[in-house]
Order: C-alpha cells, then structure tokens, then sequence
C-alpha cells in the first residue's frame, strides 16, 4: 500500500515537472497559432535555441545559471522578431500548407546549423550545486532540481496569467484574439501586437527549452523529436488560449510519465489514443472556443 | 485579332478536352524505359523512385485535387508496407495478391479513419493525421511479435512474378514490376480526375459552401478520395516491402510523411505530373548530396523549401509554365 501511495506521488511530481516544461514552451505557439492562425510547427526550434544558448554560455562561459537563461530568453526573443518581421509576416495571409511547409524547412535548417555548430550528441547541462541534493519524504526522493523546475514552472504560469488578465497589454492581446477586426478598428495596432507577442512566445520557449534541458534534452534533433507533444498541448488546451494548455500540458506531462513508467511496453501508445479520442470528442480542444 | 479570340478555348471546350493525352504526357514513361538501359548501376535507386512517385501521387489526390492537408499519409504506406511484409513472412509468396492485400489493408484504414477524421478541419485535421502516423508507428514498434519491432521485419520471400519473373539481386525485375504498377495506377488516377467524380474535388477544394448548395454529398465525396489515395499509398509501401524484402519502421515515420509532401510541392501540387518531376528531382538530389554530407543536404533541403514557398508555389512544374508563357508572350 505504501509503495502504491510511493509510487503515485513520485509519478505526481516528475509528470507536473515535465508538464511545466512543456507548457512554458508551448504557451507561445498557442497564442501565436490562435492570435494569427499561423500553424508555426518551427517553435521548437527556439526552444531548442534557447536550450544552447543557455549550455553553452554555462559550460563554456562560466555564465551563472540564472543569468544564462535571461540571456537565451532575450537573445532568442530579439532574433525571433527578425524572423517574424522578414518571414513570417508575409506568411499570414498564406493557406495551411504553405505555413507548414515554410516552417517544417525552418526546421530543416535549424537542425542542421545546430548539428554544425555543436555536434549530433546531446548537450550535457551541469546544473548549479545547489540543485545537486534530493529531498526525502518517506521513501519517496525528490531532485532538488526538478522541485525548482516545478516551482519556477508555477511562477511564471502565475506571472503570465497575470500579464494577460490584468495588464494593458494582455487585454489588447485577448481583444486580437477574439476578433481581430474589431481590435484593429478600435485602433489597436495588431501588427505590432502580433511581433510583440511573437517574440514573447519565442522567449518563453527559450526559457523552457533552458530550464528542461535536463528533463528534454538539448540535441539538433529537439525540434522534431518534441514537435508532436508540443502541438499536443496546443490542440488539446485550445488555441489562443492561456489557461486550456496549462491542464494540457498537466494531462499529458502525468500521463506520459505513468505510461512510460507503469506500462512501458505500450509506450506512448496509449497518449496518441487519448489524444486522437479527446479531439473527435472536443475539435477545438478542453477550453478553445468552436 | 478576332482569329485570335476564337482561336481560345471557351471554358466548357477546355473543361471538354482537358482529359486528351498530350504528347508530353508520355514522357515519363519514355524516360523510364530509357534510363534502364542508360544506367544500369542504378536500378535499386530507379525503382525505389517509382515508388515514391506513385506514393507523392496518391497524396496528389488528395491533398492537390481535394484539398486535405495531411501530415500523415505515411501511415498508409506503412501500413501496406507491413501488410504485404507480414503476409509474406507468413506463408504467402505470390507477389500480386501481396500488393493487393498490401492497398486493401491500407485502404481499410483510410476507410476508416477517413471516416471519423474526415469531420474536422484545419488544424485539428492536422493535429489527428499526425496522430494516427504515430499512433501506428508506436504500435507497430511495440508489437515486436508481429512486425519485428525496431529491428525491422525479416525473414520475406517473394515468388516469381506470374511464376516466371524472379526477382534478381540486380533489381532487373523489380524495376519492371514498380514500373508497370506505376503505370496501371497513373491510368487509373488519370481517369479518375478528369471525370465528374474528380472534378467535384477540385470543387470542394476550391469552394467547399457551394459545392454543398449544389448538393454534393462532400463528406462522402472526400472519404472516398481519402480511401482510394490510401489505397495507393498502401500499393507503394507494398511495393517498397516486396523489392526490398524487408520492412523498417521508418515506413511509418513522420520524416516520411514529410518527405512525400516536399517531393510533391517540389514538382507542383494539384497537376497530376507534380509527383512524376518532384519525386525523382528530390530522390536523385539525395542520393548525390545526402552520401557525402547529410547535414548540408538538410540545410539546403530546408532553404529550398522556404524559398519555394516564398517564391514559386507552383513548384517545378508551375516555374516551367511561366517560363513557358514568357516564352511565348515574347514571341508575339
């Protein structure tokens, strides 16, 4: 009974901490894909870039941890809003096809330059001493790490809703969102709105693919590895939304980790079912709109 | 200036005609013929570009002429990959009823799934292609009893063909046999398109409302162009399974997905030839390119792609067409 109880709490724990990581990085894509119907299948790659940035500036640099992941959440937020403004904009008004070809080439690319730049292996992160020490409750241990991914997770999750539900800036967001016609008529100038937003999304997942490179690891083939997962979140949660890919990424972060650690001769199986199931049930996703 | 103007086709003329064989039609075929006596050392790589040229037309029909965008029309090939692998690992070695149960076990899942997924638009649609391509990937992974798991499905043996053609090391035979399958199934895709069945498609393609005011049965039009594609997709995989004898996971891969659907746009979507230029132009591209570097091969693989895109939608086939139309603005 015990080890059962053990057992459902270390799941618990590991699947929230996982779950955190993947809806930091797939917050953005959710706003971006429903603030500007953009089927951006490239935004792992700024995960990805931000996970090395963040490596390389520790291992190589000596640049302290938190500083680190600053830098790659800017540097991967600044580029991102070169791409947008010189590619992505004259996408918008693109059919599906050609959005997700353009972005499944940006992939191409991305994994190439990073297979050059730092080698097919998987980049090795060495997290702060700190972190290095485990907490135990019973027989259940907890990597002071994964706390802290849990932790932070949950900030920035509070400080995100923040911005959105209460700042100026959110409400202009939820207005474009919504409808993105009246926004504009109201004088909110979407164009703009829509380079801030993207860059904000690109920085998060900068920040997520950083702070996951222990649980995600940094190799050139991230962005396809996780693209579906990262979708997953999205479609599930509802586009546009903020709060539909937080119990997404939760759903999905728990039940992943319980399939691959009570049944791993199913793998991920049984999480492509669920998924398949969940949106012939509900098209637009738990919280989207129809 | 009158001659001129009659001399152009009306629109119901040029709807009338349209299904005509043109001399250029013919070309591939030539081309096929001819480059099995021009390059013998390469005939494996020929036959496996019949393949992919018969699986980026399957996904012509309906991604160019219906208009669904999938990212998981690997799932088919993979699945008649594997029919026509396991069938003969069981016992049976005759090679045309393999194909045969190779599309009718692909075509039951496009059936099916065409059915159920067929509802929904966009990017759900997207999200739920996907979803099946590694829904299947991961089962046939895991179902190692049955499909070999990772290490690939061996142990198959194929018959000769019609019990007089056997397949040689040299891919002699095998590059006949995808090369007649080719050309049976561009009959059949030809006809298809040209007739009333296949120009209510390009309707919901192009108006989806309207087609429904007409009266259209559109859901079931789009499942049956679904079922048929998978059908021929599920041939190619076949195919692949029987000249190779060996089925690899990778058959259900997403990377295959995606490559089919690049091959395509690179020839030109919609045209019914952009599988014959697109698939060979990418398959011969990454054969020279991808052995001696692969990691440039992707980059400019991915520049390409944007840049297409960004510049030439058409793809090949619609760059050719207005040079040719520059060509003959000029000559006038």
């Amino acid at each position: 009974m015990e080890g059962l109880l053990s057992t459902i709490i270390s799941i618990l724990f590991h699947g929230t901490a996982y779950a955190m990581i993947l809806y930091i990085v797939s917050v953005g894509l959710s706003v971006t894909m429903g603030l500007m119907g953009f089927a951006n299948l490239a935004h792992g790659v700024f995960a990805m870039a931000g996970g090395y940035v963040t490596v390389t500036l520790m291992n190589s640099y000596g640049v302290p941890f938190a500083l680190s992941l600053a830098a790659a959440c800017i540097v991967v937020a600044l580029a991102s809003i070169v791409l947008e403004r010189m590619l992505y904009a004259r996408l918008y008004s693109a059919g599906e096809l050609e959005q997700v070809l353009f972005t499944i080439g940006l992939i191409f690319m991305a994994t190439a330059a990073a297979k050059f730049a730092w080698g097919p292996l998987p980049q090795r992160m060495t997290v702060p001493e700190i972190f290095h020490q485990e907490f135990h409750f019973g027989a259940v241990t907890f990597p002071a790490y994964r706390a802290f991914i849990l932790v932070s997770g949950f900030a920035i999750v509070i400080a995100l809703w923040l911005a959105i539900e209460r700042t100026n800036f959110g409400a202009r967001i939820r207005a474009a969102v919504d409808n993105r016609r009246m926004a504009q008529s109201l004088g909110i100038n979407t164009g703009q709105l829509f380079t801030l937003t993207f860059a904000l999304g690109s920085g998060l997942a900068a920040l997520g693919g950083g702070l996951g490179a222990e649980i995600l690891a940094i190799n050139p083939g991230y962005a396809f590895e996780h693209l579906v997962y990262f979708l997953i979140v999205v479609a599930v949660g509802g586009l546009g939304s903020i709060r539909g890919p937080f119990f997404a990424a939760l759903l999905l972060g728990i039940s992943d980790f319980a399939c691959k650690y009570l049944i791993p001769e199913f793998g991920a199986f049984f999480i492509y079912v669920a998924t398949f199931a969940l949106l012939l049930w509900r098209p637009a996703g738990l919280f989207g709109r129809a | 200036m009158l001659a001129r103007i009659q001399k152009k086709l009306s629109p119901v003329e040029a709807m009338t005609r349209s299904h005509r064989l043109r001399w250029w039609e013919l070309l591939p075929w030539v081309a096929g013929i001819a480059c099995y006596f021009l390059f013998p050392p390469y005939l494996a790589l020929g036959s496996q570009i019949f393949i992919m040229v018969l699986f980026a037309l399957s996904l012509d029909l309906i991604l160019g002429y219906a208009g669904i965008i999938t990212l998981g029309h690997a799932a088919f090939f993979g699945v008649g990959a594997y029919a026509a692998g396991i069938l003969s690992v069981q016992g049976w070695h005759e090679p045309i009823t393999g194909l045969i149960f190779a599309g009718a076990a692909a075509g039951a899942v496009g059936l099916v799934s065409g059915l159920i997924i067929l509802r929904t638009t966009g990017l759900t649609l997207l999200m739920l292609t996907l979803a099946i391509v590694f829904m299947l990937e991961e089962a046939a992974n895991k179902a190692g009893w049955l499909t070999g798991g990772a290490d690939g499905l061996q142990g198959m043996q194929i018959d000769e063909i019609f019990g007089v053609f056997r397949f040689d090391m040299f891919g002699h035979t095998a590059y006949w046999y995808c090369l007649a399958v080719l050309f049976v199934a561009w009959i059949f895709v030809r006809v298809l398109v040209h007739s009333p069945f296949g120009r209510s498609l390009t309707g919901i393609r192009e108006n989806v409302v309207r087609m429904h005011a007409i009266g259209t049965p559109v859901r079931r039009r789009l499942v049956t162009a679904y079922t048929i594609s998978a059908i021929l997709a599920g041939i190619a995989g076949g195919l692949l399974a029987q000249t190779t004898q060996f089925v690899g996971l990778n058959v259900l891969s997403f990377q295959r997905s995606g490559g089919v659907l690049i091959m395509l746009i690179f020839g030109g979507v919609g045209r019914l030839y952009g599988a014959f230029v697109g698939a060979p132009a990418y398959m011969i591209a990454e054969d020279e390119l991808a052995k001696t570097d692969p990691v440039y091969w992707f980059f400019w693989l991915g520049l390409l792609l944007v840049l297409v895109v960004m510049f030439a939608r058409g793809g090949i086939l619609g760059l050719l067409d207005e040079a040719l139309r520059l060509v003959k603005r000029g000559r006038r």
